[in-house]
């Protein structure tokens, strides 16, 4: 475990009941100084509670919260030193920009030259210098964003908490404040804890993603390992895209498993450290569009190999996609590469599909799937 | 936990106000009026339990029979008031521009910044004799005398209905605002007619609009008192100011009180009668604001 | 949507019809105040501004008529004291409305709405009654002569304020409705107390509405006449003595004056009230 004062946030064991509605269960975690941490899941997950817990506007019904190695559970919300950026930022709209900023210092009593030097300070290192005077509603969308981050930043806080800020952006801009967004992180040095639920945010900004489920956390890791390496079926098809089969195991040895689909294929796929799979049960397969090689003619001794015929094409530049429906009728998605040219594969025509099976994970099924 | 204590000292503290304002200034009072009507004077400071005011009220003729033209007339206004007041709300809501919507409203609300007393003061010196609408006349040579078109129940009823004409404007513009033009489109689209979309569509939408409209027209006609004074003179007989009479003229407090009793069981029966009718509730259509 | 250009014309002359019945009366009232005339009617007899300005009787202009205008302060006092009464009341009600946890909600709006379907006169003899009853009674019991009690201003502020506040209470309380919470959390997660924010954060939100209610409740209860008839005492306001005024047979132009004085300023506060409203950084 890392000395305590390398973690600004730790979690131990905390709990939240609504009722007989158990929203937050037992989750852990332990968050280094200094780093981008998502907090990955679908609506309704727990989340937003757990967030909730750590700004104080909530009581764990059990566990322990940590800043800096110290309990904050008996530390009142507007005491603690973790600062929380709104999901639909609540600026203040009867005060300019320079007041919402001052807010905070001012309620810590700073005299008004002092304020006066950490706004201007805050707003400069936002790059925003000039707009201390206009009024929220003058802002814009990116602007507005900034603001909310630099009240919370001016007071100098261990955490900053951050909830789906980038929800009400349009696209382009959204794709843009991620990039923001961790070079202010990596300006200001704080501990970021970012809520979300898509996925897309949390991999391209953090150092750590925790994916949560019904109130648990399904795996913690960096991105690259919930991506290629993950913990269990929820992770698998929650993170990334991929092309899903239920089936029953046939056989195993080690690592590596049998499986026959209920569409009447036979593939060999990987199985995860640690999981304990019999011959007969039930399972869930994972293959991703971007392992599968569609190809005109069939690989020689293609055990994992299927055949169909392309169904549609989604065009997306680099990032393609063919739909080839197989013998089973199933729908499969493989990434392919468009170039306008004539060699470009077509509706209607037979392809062959294969992966290795390293990049085939299994699975035991999950029941009703995210 | 303190908190939780903390909570509840707050809502105590935030419904006193409430609680001694409506104990006070309407329960208690109205208790008390209740209590007053009961007691029947049977000699000098001598008072007992019996309801010899109301049954004083019910053989009197002219008494009931002021109540009854009173409640008459309120509904006439009401009504009269609806439909004049209907086509402008309409307009206002659906037809003017974003711009002169805003100015249109604020122009019908100009005479309610004024008090009671100059709305009927102008209306005299526009009906009486030597008041414009006399002189005008004149002047056009359609009279050949001085008119005398105050007190009588026509200027009664036309001072009444601007008094209380915005109140149905209000509630009415409010509720057709919150109307989707698309179903008054997809309604001719499909063939209506103007009456038929008006008859289907727009009354049947703006049915909660208009019955809270009629209601509050209906208890502020009832209620009045200036403007029957005024306007109607010696022959307004309007309850209000019978109950006027009793209290202050007569000092007969008790008989005045069971006057305003019954003006308000009147009209509450009245209202009543008016939400079963037209199948609403007290609940949907006033508590809306 | 079809638009028949005669019907439309006919529709817009419908409206200038109506708003000239709107006006008419107004403008009557306010024509005669500059007749050179000692009765308010026809014929006109020339343009004076003396029923404002002139100080000798008979015909004695507005500003110096001692009983108009102390008529007009006492209007004055009391729609200052139920504009802060209600305002006050007005924002209570709202947050315990909008913000609390109180039982039986539902039952006690209806309570609240009730005072403005009450008839105006109803509300002034049922509190003249209560008032006069306890003090009679103390004075009877215990000798005790409680003067204000008795008709007089506190008993038409009371009277006035119990329906106003209601008005005032409906206002602001629509207001707290849009009012977005996790604004109050923001500034409490930024380390305010619970009062700070409520009084950085939460009225100055209220204010361009509780200014609203403030006027609105100032012009009617200016205006108001049915309950204060029952209540005044011997210091009347200004609508009392104007209907003492207008009772007596060739009242002169003067109360054309005041009409008209008063036209205008309430014009001008219901303007403010609605341009207040209006106010941008509403958000």
């Amino acid at each position: 475990m890392t000395a305590p004062e390398d973690t600004d946030l730790q979690c131990l064991g905390v709990c939240k009941n609504f009722g007989s509605v158990k929203a937050v269960q037992d989750v852990s975690l332990e968050i280094a100084s200094g780093s981008f941490f998502s907090i990955l899941g679908p609506s309704g997950c727990g989340k937003t509670t757990l967030m909730r817990m750590i700004a104080g506007f909530e009581e764990p019904s059990a566990g322990d919260i940590r800043i800096k190695g110290r309990s904050v559970l008996n530390v009142p919300p507007n005491r603690r030193n973790v600062k929380m950026v709104f999901q639909h930022l609540a600026l203040f709209p009867m005060m300019n920009v320079f007041e919402n900023i001052a807010y905070g210092l001012r309620c810590q009593g700073l005299d008004k030259a002092e304020i006066r030097r950490r706004v201007h300070d805050v707003l400069e290192r936002i790059a925003l210098p000039d707009v201390a005077d206009r009024e929220i509603h003058q802002l814009s969308g990116g602007q507005k964003q900034r603001i909310a981050i630099a009240r919370c930043m001016v007071l100098d806080p261990d955490v900053l908490l951050l909830d789906e800020p980038l929800g009400a952006l349009d696209l382009k801009l959204r794709e843009a404040m991620k990039i923001e967004l961790k070079l202010l992180q990596h300006q200001f040095n704080t501990t970021f804890v970012y809520i979300t639920h898509d996925q897309s945010e949390a991999l391209v900004m953090s150092d750590n993603v925790a994916v949560m489920n019904n109130g648990r956390f399904e795996q913690v890791g960096t991105p690259q390992e919930l991506y290629h390496k993950p913990a269990s079926a929820f992770v698998a098809g929650f993170v990334g895209d991929a092309n899903r089969w239920n089936g029953r195991l046939e056989a195993i040895s080690g690592q590596t498993a049998t499986v026959g689909t209920d569409g009447g294929l036979s593939v060999r796929c990987s199985v995860a450290n640690g999981e304990t799979l019999r011959a007969g049960s039930p399972v869930e397969l994972f293959v991703r569009p971007e392992f599968i090689h569609l190809e005109r003619t069939a690989k020689t001794g293609g055990k994992d190999a299927l055949s169909g015929v392309v169904d549609s094409l989604l065009f997306n530049g680099a990032n393609s996609r063919a739909l080839v429906r197989a013998e089973s009728s199933d729908l499969i998605e493989a990434d392919i590469t468009l170039t306008g040219g004539t060699d470009d594969i077509k509706p209607g025509e037979r392809v062959h599909l294969s992966w290795a099976p390293e990049n085939a994970l299994c699975f035991p099924a999950s029941g009703p799937a995210a | 936990m303190k908190h939780r204590d903390a909570r509840r000292l707050s809502l105590i503290l935030l419904f006193t106000p409430f609680a001694l304002w409506i104990a006070l200034l309407i329960i208690l009072p109205h208790i008390g009026m209740g209590v007053l009507s009961l007691r029947e004077k049977v000699g000098p400071r001598q008072y007992e339990f019996g309801f010899g005011n109301y049954i004083e009220f019910a053989m009197e003729p002219i008494y009931w029979n002021t109540l009854l033209r009173t409640g008459w007339m309120s509904l006439f206004v009401t009504a009269i008031t609806l439909v004049i007041g209907f086509p402008i709300a309409y307009y206002i809501a659906k037809i003017a521009g974003r711009r002169s919507r805003g100015a249109l409203f604020l122009l019908c609300l100009v005479p309610l910044w004024v008090s009671d007393l100059i709305r009927a003061y102008g209306w005299i010196l526009l009906l009486r004799e030597t008041g414009i609408i006399s002189g005008l006349l004149q002047w056009a040579g359609l009279a050949s005398q001085p008119v005398e078109m105050l007190y009588n129940d026509a200027a009664v009823i036309v001072g009444l209905v601007y008094t209380v004409m915005l109140f149905m404007i209000v509630p009415l513009t409010s509720t057709l605002d919150g109307m989707d033009d698309a179903m008054i489109e997809a309604g001719y689209n499909l063939g209506g007619s103007r009456l038929t979309v008006l008859r289907r569509i727009i009354i049947p939408y703006a049915m909660p609009g208009i019955v809270s409209g009629c209601i509050i027209v209906f208890m502020l006609t009832a209620g009045s008192y200036l403007t029957p004074i005024l306007l109607g003179g010696k022959n307004s007989s309007w309850f209000t100011e019978t109950i006027y009479d009793q209290f202050i003229t007569r000092y007969n407090w008790e008989s005045g009180a069971a006057f305003g009793f019954l003006l308000l069981a009147f009209t509450s029966i009245v209202v009543w009668l008016g939400l079963r009718l037209s199948g609403q509730s007290l609940a949907t259509t006033m508590a809306r604001d | 949507m079809r638009v028949n250009t005669a019907y439309m014309i006919g529709y817009r002359l419908y409206l200038a019809a109506f708003f000239i019945f709107l006006v008419a009366p107004l403008f009557a009232a306010g024509m005669f105040a500059f007749n050179d005339s000692m009765f308010p009617s026809l014929p006109w007899k020339g343009f004076t501004f003396d029923w404002f300005f002139n100080d000798t009787e008979p015909k004695l202009g507005m500003f110096h008529d001692k009983r108009l205008l102390r008529g007009l302060y006492y209007s004055f006092v009391i729609a200052c004291w139920v504009s802060v009464l209600s305002v006050t009341v007005g924002t209570c009600n709202a947050f315990l409305f909008v913000r609390s946890r109180l039982p039986f909600k539902n039952v006690f709006y209806i309570m609240m709405i009730v005072p403005l379907v009450i008839p105006g006169v109803i509300l002034g003899i049922s509190i003249l009654v209560l008032a006069s009853t306890i003090a009679n009674g103390l004075d009877d019991a215990y000798d005790i002569d409680l003067g204000f009690l008795r008709p007089g201003l506190l008993l038409v502020v009371l009277g006035q304020f119990s329906f106003i506040t209601t008005i005032s209470s409906l206002v602001i309380t629509a207001r707290l409705r849009k009012f977005d919470a996790s604004m109050e959390e923001a500034a409490f997660n930024l380390g305010a107390s619970r009062l700070r924010v409520l009084l950085t954060v939460t009225l100055p939100y209220l204010r361009p509405a509780m200014i609203a209610a403030g006027i609105v409740a100032f012009l009617v209860s200016f205006e108001n006449f049915n309950t204060t008839l029952f209540l005044v005492g011997s210091e009347s306001p200004l609508t009392i003595t104007m209907f003492d005024r207008m009772a007596k047979v060739g009242s002169t132009p003067v109360l054309n004056a005041v009409s008209l004085f008063l036209m205008v300023a309430s014009g001008l506060l219901a303007l403010v009230s609605v341009l207040v409203q209006r106010d941008k950084s509403t958000g």
